[in-house]
């Protein structure tokens, strides 16, 4: 209980599902040992975490910010950089996270002051724009961010893959430089996530709950709403810019299309909207749905353009591309918002509390 | 202060003309960092053109919030959508466009246009009873709801013409520039500014000289008032949302042919710039959307010009100048 802050996920079912998709993201180095599943799984952490702390914005406090992308990025270009430049060592390493946290944290402080004293609307469309501005400015920024390239670099050696840690001959499988750098990812989201289950359990994650409910009585009451709507966008910020940096300890690589691009935005966004606004369990939910969607659904799609193809339908296999899947989402997403607003896991918690 | 009578006509309200200004002032204001005038002309020609293009885009989406307190972040796809309508009279067409003579030409363009104007028109239609009647008055829901229509959207028109980029070149008789001495303006933007200004007027005209415009202006002032008085605002809304839209689609078009190129992307790329342009301008004024799209425009033209460096965070600069002069934009019309 204290290590979820007091707030269990309220839902058999609901906790059941948790604690398999924890379990087999804890196990799946040794139960799904190739490349794409551990990238699968890898991805689901970094995105569990990223989730929840845009959750901590949308969910809590009400307010959309298109924003989030671009501390993520920050994150994991900070580090790109500084292991590009400064060479495969723990120095890199330390100076990226240095670097990069306070300047997100700096760049959300700035952006709450300007805009979050006005509506909701007003800061879900500067901050659109300022993403937008920072998009182009990193990509002509070439010769810092590689441009459209991005930045390829390497780790240091003991998160190296070619880094034997225990071999094979000694328990049955290897344990490599590859597998640490998972089981860090793995613990860092993990860590992220209780923490920020903690923010939204404490005083001040309950200051934000009445802000996003009524913002005038809740200044009525004598809370200084804008410090505490700045105060959480910084620290959304700061965990995004974290899930940056195990992104790009992940992938080696910082690039536009993996950290700033807004499709990545509009991922978050559908990850938060289906696993449920306002749960930080919906999370880990939307993030683990939507990315077996995206890696294995593709999959299915394809099959089912290829044999409507075959049988000569018109405009199915068009529909039915594995390119399009983000247009069968994209439906889900709207459905989600119009007929279960509480996502996957609200559904889960209500259909728990009507039995019993 | 002198005591008024009674028969005395009420005071007129008080011109604001300081934004009017501001455009002026920035165009003569880089005539010596331009240097020769030619280039100066050329530039304001064209920072003209785009500004009444962004205009025709931006306008739907600002009365729309005014009005009805609706933003609607999937307002791009109805630009995105005109453009391709107009794809399907352009390129059958496309022979009738290179012959060298403007009627021909205008033969195909203004059905293509008015195809994009009613395709964008009931694409409008379609979402707001759709998409933003059931979460009308939740803002939150509201950003959700039409940002899942945006991808929808593009990922429909993906499906229907595929990912690749159409080429729609401009018409013969719309290419090239007239020569006045030494300054070059290109034909295309001459068009781009005429139908931009005709736009403009319109939109004026109705708002200031009509009963609906009285109501739509009314509306935007206090909603509630006008329902109970008797008028039924949702269909007022409904009016302008789909008027909204195919303004949106008529600007694809125009960017389309501005482009020479169509392309699904377009829609998330202007979103942006309108979004600055309407929060310039004062979220529900016309004016200031017209004033704030042309100062918008102008930075891009000058400061790609002149500083190319800057131009990319130029129009975020813009934003912020102009939100500390007037926190609300140019012209606060809503009381929100």
């Amino acid at each position: 209980m204290m290590i979820l802050s007091g707030d269990p996920p309220r839902s058999r079912v609901l906790g059941l599902i948790l604690v398999v998709i924890i379990l087999a993201l804890a196990a799946a180095p040794f139960v799904f040992p190739g490349a794409k599943a551990m990238n699968v799984a890898a991805k689901i952490c970094i995105f569990a975490a990223l989730v929840a702390s845009y959750d901590l914005l949308l969910g809590y406090t009400g307010s959309v910010s298109f924003a989030h992308t671009m501390f993520y990025g920050i994150g994991s270009y900070a580090i790109a950089i500084a292991l590009y430049a400064m060479g495969p060592n723990w120095a890199a390493v330390a100076t990226g996270i240095v670097t990069g946290l306070p300047l997100a944290a700096l760049l959300a402080l700035a952006i709450g002051l300007f805009s979050l004293r006005v509506a909701a609307i007003f800061f879900a469309m500067i901050t659109l724009a300022v993403a937008s501005a920072f998009q182009v400015l990193a990509s002509q920024m070439a010769w810092l961010t590689g441009g459209e390239d991005g930045r390829s670099f390497q780790l240091p050696e003991l998160l190296r893959p070619g880094t034997v840690l225990i071999p094979k001959s000694l328990i049955g499988f290897e344990l490599n430089g590859r597998t640490l750098t998972y089981y860090l990812v793995f613990v860092a989201a993990g860590l992220m996530i209780l923490g920020l289950l903690r923010v939204v359990n404490s005083p001040f994650g309950r200051v934000l709950q009445a802000i996003r409910e009524n913002r005038f009585r809740a200044e009525a009451l004598g809370f200084r709403t804008v410090f505490h709507l700045t105060y959480a966008n910084c620290l959304a910020a700061l965990v995004a810019a974290s899930a940056g940096i195990l992104n790009a300890l992940w992938l080696r690589y910082a690039g536009p299309d993996t950290s700033l691009s807004f499709s990545i935005m509009l991922d978050i966004l559908l990850m938060v909207v289906i696993g449920g606004m306002g749960t930080i369990y919906g999370a880990i939910i939307g993030a683990t749905i939507f990315i077996l969607a995206q890696n294995y659904l593709q999959a299915l799609m394809g099959v089912a353009s290829r044999a409507a193809a075959d049988a000569g339908l018109p405009l199915l296999p068009g529909l039915l591309h594995p390119d399009r899947w983000l247009l069968w989402l994209g439906l889900l997403f709207i459905a989600s918002v119009y007929f279960f607003p509480t996502g996957v896991v609200g559904r889960l918690r209500s259909a728990g509390a009507g039995k019993a | 202060m002198t005591d008024l009578a009674a028969t005395d006509p009420l005071p007129k309200p008080k011109r604001d003309l300081a934004p009017i200004l501001l455009p002026i002032a920035l165009a003569l204001a880089v005539i010596p960092l331009v240097g020769s005038t030619s280039s100066w002309v050329t530039l304001t020609v064209a920072s003209l053109a785009m500004g009444m293009m962004i205009f025709i885009m931006a306008s739907g989406l600002t009365l729309v919030f005014g009005l009805m307190d609706v933003l609607n972040f999937g307002h791009g796809a109805f630009i995105a959508v005109g453009g391709y309508a107009a794809t399907l009279i352009l390129l059958p067409f496309a022979a009738s466009l290179q012959v060298d003579s403007l009627w021909v030409n205008l033969a195909v363009l203004a059905p293509a246009a008015l195809l994009s104007m009613a395709v964008s028109g009931a694409l409008g239609l379609v979402v707001e009873r759709v998409l933003i009647l059931p979460v009308y008055g939740q803002h939150l829901k509201q950003i959700l709801m039409t940002t899942g229509g945006l991808i929808v959207a593009e990922q429909t028109l993906y499906a229907l013409w595929g990912p690749q980029i159409i080429p729609t070149p401009l018409p013969a008789s719309l290419r090239g520039s007239l020569i006045f001495g030494d300054v070059a303006i290109a034909k295309y933007r001459l068009l781009a500014m005429l139908v931009g200004l005709v736009v403009f007027a319109a939109i004026l005209l109705v708002l200031n000289r009509t009963k609906l415009g009285l109501l739509i202006r009314a509306g935007v002032e206090n909603g509630e008032m006008v329902e109970a008085l008797g008028y039924r605002i949702r269909r007022l809304f409904l009016g302008v949302f789909m008027t909204g839209s195919a303004l949106a689609g008529l600007g694809g078009v125009m960017w389309a042919l501005y482009r020479e190129q169509v392309h699904a992307s377009v829609g998330d790329e202007l979103t942006v710039l309108i979004f600055i342009v309407i929060i310039i301008g004062g979220l529900g004024s016309i004016g200031g959307c017209f004033i704030g799209a042309i100062l918008v425009a102008m930075v891009a033209n000058y400061g790609g010009f002149l500083l190319p460096k800057l131009a990319l965070v130029s129009n975020i600069l813009l934003m912020v100048a102009i939100l500390m002069w007037r926190p609300r934009g140019l012209y606060a019309v809503t009381s929100r």
